[in-house]
């Protein structure tokens, strides 16, 4: 019980402090760009909740879950085939080199250009950046699998779909994994960029346009709402890393303790 | 492949051989690939497939890069750029490794403060683009802003966990031999944080140039991403892929650097020698 109620200290110590200081630093300022607290807070209610949650907010995370779904299908399935085979790999790398390190965002007039302004060019932009993370990370897990085990899968002629399951995704999962969480931020920042560079909706518009509208709090309650989805969205991805890699973590935990 | 070593023997004894049989051919593939990526983009367009006023062909894109390479609007754009990506990582490097040695070095300090830093990392720093706007206007402060936030907590986070890396029987040892504090963090905290604030400035590295480029395009800060988008408004497709080639190439050179960097600063960690032996 009173440890409990330490941790919570902990935790929110910090934090609190921050906010009181941010209070306090601009009670008696009348600084244009800095609000209250207060107003923020209440500028964030009045703001996305209603009709612009449904409007702004739902279809931009509508897109962001539908680029980010086909990039990482699109992503593990690719992986997989030039994981596996070594001349794929080779004949490929150069290239696949060039488009990791091409920053993402340069990308969005170049898909304005090839399938314009709409919700296919969002889309594309999202897959478009976040496939590689997920695309390299796979190659790596599915070239660094085990040889004893593929000899062992050979050896008992598990080939297919069971061993696609049982092997190859299997083995490769905590690097997939680590190719999905990179994926996730930069699906993120490309949701909001693709709308402040070229739309009349969504989350990213509606910030840019109180800020060249001089809305000032509501400003300030969008950068907390997209915070807020950013905190959100990478709590979710570790619960379910949790979920999905109990077994490697227990795996190396065992090795840890041993 | 086919003629697979019994698998007990294979893993050690066979890789090698297969290694050397693969030594040469490897680099003509990877040319064989670059090629093959250039003719498809050039044959697309030319055979009708995409419009050339969409995907202007490869022979297209490179007498516009060359033509961009000539000029010196593109290299002020690109000193610009490079100059918003230097300063930013600088400041969010040396600011991450100091507040991460801090705070990973004082329990309090970590306890106190991990909330925050779980809460504050993953904001996407295009959040704070409007705010950049607002109170910097359109130079390069605003691109600084950017990159500063989202290039530092890459660094403070890999070198947090660093810190707490070091192996408590080294720790014990430098305490029993009395090492001042200092000395603990010369000798025993950084040797073991290296290789964490290595791959936090390669991390850092590549962020840095995506916000660095995004603040250009979005804000309009001077820069390559500026002129990306002064091109797409114009319509001038074939100078706006070779900007975004230019772009890739710069990432694909800060890469290379960042990685040789990593390579001589750990030239003594096993990882590194590991590599240098095979």
């Amino acid at each position: 019980m009173r440890r409990g109620a330490l941790t919570l200290v902990r935790v929110l110590a910090l934090p609190a402090l921050l906010v009181g200081l941010w209070a306090l630093a601009t009670a008696d300022s009348h600084s244009y760009y800095i609000s209250t607290p207060k107003q923020v807070v209440s500028a964030f209610a009045d703001t996305w909740i209603g009709p612009r949650l449904v409007d702004d907010v739902l279809p931009s995370l509508g897109r962001l879950a539908v680029g980010y779904l086909v990039a990482a299908l699109l992503g593990i399935a690719l992986g997989v085939v030039i994981g596996r085979h070594a001349r794929v790999r080779a004949t490929l790398e150069p290239v696949l080199e060039f488009f990791r390190a091409t920053p993402p965002p340069v990308l969005v007039p170049l898909l304005i250009l090839l399938s314009g302004v709409g919700n296919t060019m969002k889309v594309l932009v999202i897959v478009s950046g976040c496939v590689w993370p997920v695309l390299l990370n796979t190659v790596e897990g599915v070239r660094g699998i085990d040889q004893e085990l593929i000899d062992t899968c050979r050896s008992y002629r598990i080939d297919g779909v069971a061993r696609l399951r049982h092997l190859t995704l299997r083995a490769a999962s905590p690097q997939i994994v680590t190719g999905l969480r990179q994926a996730l931020s930069i699906g993120i920042i490309l949701m909001v960029i693709s709308e402040m560079f070229a739309s009349s909706s969504g989350l990213g518009f509606t910030i840019v346009q109180f800020q060249r509208t001089f809305a000032i709090p509501e400003m300030w309650s969008g950068i907390v709402l997209l915070g807020l989805l950013g905190f959100g969205l990478a709590m979710a991805f570790r619960a379910w890393e949790h979920h999905v890699l109990s077994w490697y973590f227990g795996v190396r935990g065992e090795r840890a303790g041993a | 492949m086919s003629a697979a070593a019994p698998a007990a023997a294979s893993s050690s004894a066979a890789r090698p051989a297969r290694r050397r049989r693969r030594g040469l051919p490897r680099a003509v593939y990877g040319v064989a690939g670059l090629v093959g990526f250039l003719v498809v983009v050039q044959l697309v367009p030319t055979l009708g497939i995409v419009s050339e006023r969409y995907l202007p062909p490869t022979t297209k894109i490179l007498d516009a890069l060359g033509q961009e390479v000539a000029s010196s609007a593109f290299w002020t754009a690109v000193a610009d750029t490079m100059q918003a990506w230097a300063i930013g990582l600088a400041i969010a490097f040396s600011a991450g490794l100091v507040l991460g040695v801090i705070i990973g070095s004082v329990p309090f300090l970590r306890a106190a403060t991990s909330s925050t830093i779980e809460f504050l990392r993953p904001i996407p720093s295009v959040a704070l683009i409007p705010l950049a706007v607002l109170v910097f206007g359109t130079g390069l402060q605003s691109t600084l802003l950017l990159v500063v936030y989202a290039s530092f907590w890459q660094v403070l986070v890999q070198v947090l966990h660093g810190v707490l890396d070091v192996d408590p029987v080294a720790s014990e040892t430098a305490h029993s031999f009395r090492f001042g504090r200092w000395a603990r963090v010369r000798h025993v905290v950084w040797p073991t944080a290296l290789p964490y604030v290595m791959t936090g400035l390669r991390l850092a590295a590549a962020v840095a140039l995506i916000l660095a480029v995004t603040a250009e395009l979005v804000i309009g800060a001077p820069g390559l991403g500026h002129e990306i988008a002064l091109a797409q408004q114009g319509g001038a497709t074939a100078d706006l892929y070779a900007l975004v080639v230019a772009t890739g190439l710069i990432g694909v050179a800060i890469n290379v650097v960042v990685r040789a960097v990593e390579r001589r600063a750990l030239h003594w960690h096993p990882s590194v020698r590991a590599e240098a032996v095979t």
